[in-house]
């Protein structure tokens, strides 16, 4: 098992109570997202589609290289690598300074 | 170069009808504004093109760089109107802006600094605000989110040019206008001019997901978000959320009727569909306000075929 750290976008920090970063051992990419699956439940639906990928306009990063062009899920992960999700969209995403501005549903500006 | 000829190419676009609305509510019409034939390829033209006027005329540059965030359309717009008119632009913008972005505003000669996209875009916004305030010699602060110029663009061009290609199809203005907010120009001067035209225009803001969002538009729901200075909120009726992946459904299915569009184009649709059957609107209009090729390194069209 790998030490890993996994860095979270502002969007998400409300799953992570604000946290930036989530330290997390495992042997894979499939692994650590699992993991932070289970320490901060409702993260990975934001993340992963229904066949456990990345979803679209979302990227998952290892160090520089993004794991689509590795070997995906199966990518093994080092001592030390940092794991990092981004959303391919940089315009209209906000920052949360912190838990307190996420809305955990994303539903509550509904009409 | 001669920038009046580009200049005078922005806005003016075409309004096309999309006849998919009636699978879902019969009755209706809907028209949209292809953004896209700008010669930047995006309705931020307009806006751009009108701050960057209003500042000329002012002469408020002093010579110094203008400076502004962006999450890429804008940005491109700055970067290409600066080239045409001999202005030097600094523009902030997140790391993940999508690499067509970047590389053409690089091409144009424009100055980038680049920030962490972990941070969000909120993040460039308040950098920009920050090498404005600390370098006040070197940099004149456009500020789309508050500058009235953007709006009034949007007032006097985008609304406008709405009312006068609707009247010989509806006799005046629609039923409902559909946008986002990404700076509030659009909806705020669009949504302003259609209600003089006609007090109960229905003006809807199409609200994404907060993750992973769709470029351009601000989830605008929870405390701590920056609420543009320029939007006028009072002019929003109702706010209806949409994911990005219904804005991409409809993206692939406007593809099919020879729309290339991006996301928040296809989340307008899919938004117009929804309250043309919730309200029973006879017109509802909006804006498509990018192409689907800023796209194509997202990978948002290497999907099956819906």
């Amino acid at each position: 098992m790998s030490h890993i750290v996994i860095r979270i976008p502002t969007p998400l920090r409300g799953h992570t109570a604000g946290a930036d970063e989530v330290p997390v051992e495992a042997r894979s990419v499939g692994e650590a997202l699992a993991r932070l699956g289970e320490l901060h439940p409702g993260i990975l639906e934001r993340v992963l589609d229904g066949d456990g990928q990345p979803r679209q306009f979302v990227n998952i990063f290892l160090g520089s290289g993004n794991v689509r062009a590795l070997d995906g899920m199966n990518t093994p992960v080092r001592d030390g690598d940092v794991l990092a999700i981004i959303p391919a969209v940089a315009g209209g995403g906000h920052e949360s300074g912190g838990c307190k501005t996420e809305s955990p549903s994303g539903t509550d500006y509904r009409a | 170069m001669d920038a009046v000829p580009l200049i005078a190419a922005i806005g003016n676009t075409p309004l096309v009808e999309l006849a998919l609305i009636r699978e879902v509510a019969p009755r209706a019409r809907l028209f949209a504004k292809l953004e896209s034939v700008n010669p930047g390829g995006s309705i931020k033209d307009r806006a751009v093109a009108r701050m960057l006027r209003d500042a000329l005329v002012r002469g408020v540059l002093g010579g110094r760089r203008l400076l502004d965030s962006s999450s890429g359309n804008a940005g491109i717009s700055y970067a290409m109107l600066g080239a045409a008119l001999g202005v030097p632009v600094t523009l902030v913008v997140p790391g993940n802006a999508s690499a067509e972005r970047l590389d053409r505003i690089r091409a144009h000669g424009a100055e980038l600094i680049i920030t962490d996209p972990l941070e969000g875009y909120d993040f460039a916004l308040r950098e920009a605000a920050r090498l404005a305030r600390d370098h006040p010699e070197r940099y004149w602060y456009c500020d789309q989110y508050s500058n009235p110029g953007n709006w009034r663009a949007h007032y006097d061009g985008t609304g406008a040019e709405l009312l006068s290609q609707l009247a010989p199809l509806l006799g005046g203005a629609p039923d409902a206008f559909v946008a986002g907010v990404g700076t509030g120009g659009t909806i705020t001067g669009v949504g302003r001019r259609l209600k003089e035209a006609r007090r109960d225009v229905r003006v809807v803001a199409a609200i994404p997901d907060t993750f992973p969002g769709i470029e351009g538009l601000k989830p605008l729901g929870a405390p701590g978000d920056i609420v543009p200075a320029i939007l006028d909120e009072t002019v929003i009726d109702e706010r209806v959320a949409v994911s990005m992946d219904d804005a991409l459904a409809m993206c692939r299915r406007l593809a099919r009727e020879g729309l290339f569009v991006g996301p928040s184009a296809g989340a307008f649709v899919h938004v117009a569909c929804q309250i043309a059957l919730r309200h029973g609107c006879a017109s509802v209009a909006t804006v498509l306000p990018d192409t689907g090729e800023r796209y194509i390194s997202t990978g948002m069209w290497q999907v099956r075929q819906a």
